[in-house]
């Protein structure tokens, strides 16, 4: 048998043939994703349905929206019956949303810049990549932020430097013996600091500063969100993680402590510990002296972030293999210095997605404040703007503009979180 | 031969107390009493300082003195004229009733969603996830407030009810929603009601009896009898029965519009749907992550595995996927509960009255008594949290994956 009997042989490939419409292209991903079987394709109309429905209603208020009265009444008469949203009314109380009622007007350039600050000093927490020597600058920014925002003599915030620097030279010199003896060291310093600078502070610096004073209770809008959120969360991861290391001491008494402690404040509702800030922690203060709302506010939900970052903390330590903390015992590492040097560093990378999920519901949380009449960015908006004649009856544009805020916000951090979480993967996948 | 002898027993030292770890925690958690006693003295000592210098002291009298307020949605009597503590039970049983509707709707939003969020249909999936991004990132107390508002400001009054051509109307001629709140039919108990209860309390035990019989008929014969139909037989026609049998003993009381409001039915405040609705949507969110999470945790090899052995769709998912994917679902599930509970108390902000409303809020305003009554509150929710955290050890340690 040859080869020559066949009859025909191609002797070459069939070019390919385009696959027919309907597997191909946007028509066959609809087919995929969209309508793949009848229980799907109900499922898709009822959606698209939906989208129409809201953009229907959403999308002429939005573009119909009024941006220049001055009031209600006369933005309905700009309007003339059409739907749409006087947004004017962020424009004319636009200073009021951000810094409450009360901010002296000529000094709004403060809490701005601060806060144009507070981007330069979050960026090298944020970004390791970030050269470390801006740290330093973050470092500073606590003081310089409460220059610029209550004002009053530079003295103060000057020797409230002066003492954390004093502590740190101490704790320095003395941790190389016993870390012990350098923490307590330099707490006691930063103490004897405040102490000795406080007398010498004349009771009359205030008068005649470079930049007059503003009291607490002057501060509001959603300035008094974002200083409530950032001072509460960075005051409470140093707080959380020595609850959190208290939890799992041996020693009983501090462990129960510790305990007691988180337990107790988990289980209360933070609008509680917020009436406690505003109507019962003033008895527990010295008889005679006055502490503003805003800082017992700052305690007490400092305090609450603490427990929960605690927890988190204590997920991470926990999550630790049983073998790093036998490998710094071998190594002869004392208890700060295994804490330190092996086990926090790697147990705070485990917890930072819990510990951004707490920061950003204690954000979220910040807005509780209103309810014990505090004027922050929601306390404005249902106080004296919603009570206001003139712009009476305004509650979209205002609780919109107040959920586009907080979303922006909530949403950029846990974005981040899940950009960190990447970076920090060291594990080989 | 030399003996052994015992290495010199060293002699307890002051020092050791500081550079010996066996006695240097005992030093720690001395200081640690001192400065917890000290600065816990320093707290009482100011507090009573303080409360002498304004006339005060500590007493849980005003419990028993008349509230004098009025609370317009109350579960049990309740009148102007009873006491404190009336009223804050009225709080604290109006505060369960807003945690457990709340929990059950939560619950029931958070599976569709995190379900739905993993299904194939791309617009739906989606949609979920702009639905849970949107509330996760919002307070729940804007959520509250928007919600409140669309109630009060979007919904007809009564008086659009009125008249031959009533610009709103009641859906099936039953339910009115207004906006001074929600009208919904009251079930009227006549004689014999209790009998048809009891048949329908009956019908359940049976259901579950002749669920059991199956399972037990299965694994003994590998016989397999219906479920679904003869469920839905044993729970309905014995009760339809017996309320046809003893005359349709249980009627609904319509609301009807009577002047210028409605009568008649139940009134669920605006209020209480506003926290209901706004704690389930919000809370829905967080627990839709927990069942996506939940769900993904399962390895695909799991159901492929049952797919290899034979089974259905519906029993690999009822029999190898949910059983291990409730074991990581509930723990969060519980704490979010745990949450919807805390969250209640925000209804101060609209103005429902719950426990931090009638005992954190007015009692409080009126009597002046602020320490008794934010420690009673606090005392309360602490209660409910730790009953909660013990029912979820139980539960965790029910499911625990027995390792040998």
């Amino acid at each position: 048998m040859s080869d020559t009997s066949a009859a025909f042989v191609r002797t070459e490939q069939v070019p390919p043939s385009p696959p027919p419409t309907s597997a191909t292209g946007p028509v066959k991903w609809a087919k995929d994703n969209l309508f793949s079987t009848p229980l799907y394709s109900l499922l898709t109309i009822a959606a698209f349905y939906f989208i129409y429905l809201i953009l229907a209603n959403t999308l002429p208020w939005i573009a119909n929206g009024v941006w220049g009265t001055s009031s209600l009444a006369e933005c309905r008469e700009a309007l003339n019956g059409v739907s749409g949203g006087c947004f004017s009314v962020l424009t004319e109380r636009w200073n009021q949303l951000l810094f409450g009622f009360k901010y002296p007007a000529d000094q709004y350039w403060r809490p701005a810049l601060t806060f144009l600050l507070f981007f330069a000093a979050a960026a090298p927490v944020l970004f390791f990549k970030l050269p470390r020597q801006l740290l330093l600058f973050t470092a500073l920014f606590p003081f310089i932020a409460f220059y610029l925002i209550w004002g009053g003599t530079i003295l103060t915030p000057i020797l409230a430097l002066v003492g954390f620097v004093a502590g740190y030279f101490v704790y320095q010199r003395f941790v190389a013996g016993s870390f012990a003896a350098g923490f307590f060291g330099g707490i006691a310093t930063a103490f004897v600091v405040w102490i000795i600078g406080g007398m010498l502070i004349p009771a009359n610096a205030n008068e005649g500063a470079l930049l007059s004073t503003v009291p607490s209770r002057d501060l509001g809008g959603f300035m008094l969100n974002m200083m409530l959120g950032v001072t509460c969360v960075s005051l409470s991861v140093p707080l959380g993680i020595a609850l959190a290391l208290g939890r799992q001491s041996d020693m009983p008494l501090i462990k129960w402590i510790c305990v007691v402690f988180i337990e107790f404040i988990r289980g209360v509702p933070l609008i509680t510990l917020l009436f406690v800030a505003s109507v019962m922690l003033a008895y527990f203060f010295p008889p005679g002296t006055t502490t503003d709302l805003f800082l017992r506010v700052v305690i007490m939900i400092t305090m609450f972030s603490a427990a929960y970052i605690a927890e988190v903390i204590r997920g991470g330590l926990a999550a630790l293999p049983r073998g790093q903390y036998e490998a710094a015992d071998s190594l002869g590492l004392d208890y700060p210095q295994a804490m330190r040097l092996i086990i926090l560093p790697q147990a705070l990378k485990i917890s930072i997605p819990g510990i951004v999920n707490v920061a950003v519901g204690l954000f979220k949380d910040t807005v509780l404040v209103s309810v014990i009449s505090m004027f922050d960015l929601l306390g404005m908006i249902r106080g004296p703007i919603l009570a206001s004649t003139e712009w009476n009856g305004v509650y979209w544009e205002l609780l919109g503009f107040a959920s586009l805020l907080f979303f922006v916000v909530c949403y950029g951090i846990s974005q981040y979180s899940q950009w960190l979480e990447r970076q920090l993967a060291t594990d080989h996948r | 031969m030399t003996t052994m002898t015992d290495p010199p027993q060293e002699s307890f030292r002051l020092s050791m107390l500081l550079n010996d770890t066996r006695y240097r925690s005992y030093t720690f958690q001395f200081i640690a009493l001192i400065v917890l006693i000290a600065s816990a003295a320093f707290l009482m000592s100011n507090l009573f300082s303080n409360l002498a210098a304004a006339g005060l002291n500590i007493s849980y009298q005003f419990l028993g003195t008349p509230a004098g307020y009025d609370i317009n949605q109350t579960l049990i009597d309740y009148s102007s004229q009873s006491t404190n503590a009336r009223a804050a039970l009225v709080g604290i049983l109006n505060t369960l009733l807003v945690a457990f509707l709340a929990c059950v709707t939560a619950t029931i939003f958070g599976v569709i969603a995190g379900v739905l969020r993993l299904s194939n249909n791309w617009l739906v999936s989606k949609l979920m996830s702009f639905y849970v991004e949107i509330f996760r990132n919002i307070p729940v107390l804007i959520w509250i407030i928007i919600i409140f508002t669309i109630m009060i400001a979007v919904l007809p009054g009564p008086r659009a009810f009125r008249g031959d051509e009533p610009a709103a109307s009641m859906v099936f001629d039953a339910i009115a929603f207004t906006n001074r709140g929600v009208y919904i039919p009251a079930p009227v108990w006549g004689a014999g009601s209790l009998l048809v209860v009891a048949t329908f309390l009956l019908s359940i035990v049976g259901v579950i009896a002749y669920r059991r019989y199956a399972t037990k008929l299965l694994y003994d014969t590998g016989r397999l009898l219906p479920m679904g139909w003869p469920s839905l037989a044993i729970l309905f026609v014995p009760t339809l029965l017996v309320y046809f049998i003893m005359g349709m003993p249980i009627g609904l009381d319509y609301p009807v519009l009577k002047g210028f409001n409605f009568s008649g039915g139940i009134k669920v405040g605006g209020p209480l749907i506003a926290l209901w609705f706004a704690l389930s949507i919000y809370t829905g969110a967080f627990i839709a992550e927990n069942v996506r999470a939940g769900i993904q945790a399962i390895s695909k090899g799991q159901s492929e595995a049952a797919g290899a052995l034979g089974l259905r769709q519906g029993r690999i998912m009822n029999l190898v996927v949910l059983p291990q994917a409730l074991r990581v679902i509930i723990p969060p599930l519980i704490s979010q509960y745990l949450n919807i509970t805390k969250n209640s108390s925000l209804a101060i902000a609209v103005g429902y009255a719950d426990v931090t409303a009638t005992l954190g809020g007015i009692t409080l305003n009126q009597t002046g008594r602020a320490i008794e009554c934010v420690l009673l509150l606090m005392l309360f929710y602490l209660t409910i949290s730790l009953c909660i955290s013990a029912v979820m050890n139980v539960y965790n340690n029910s499911v625990k994956l027995k390792e040998r």
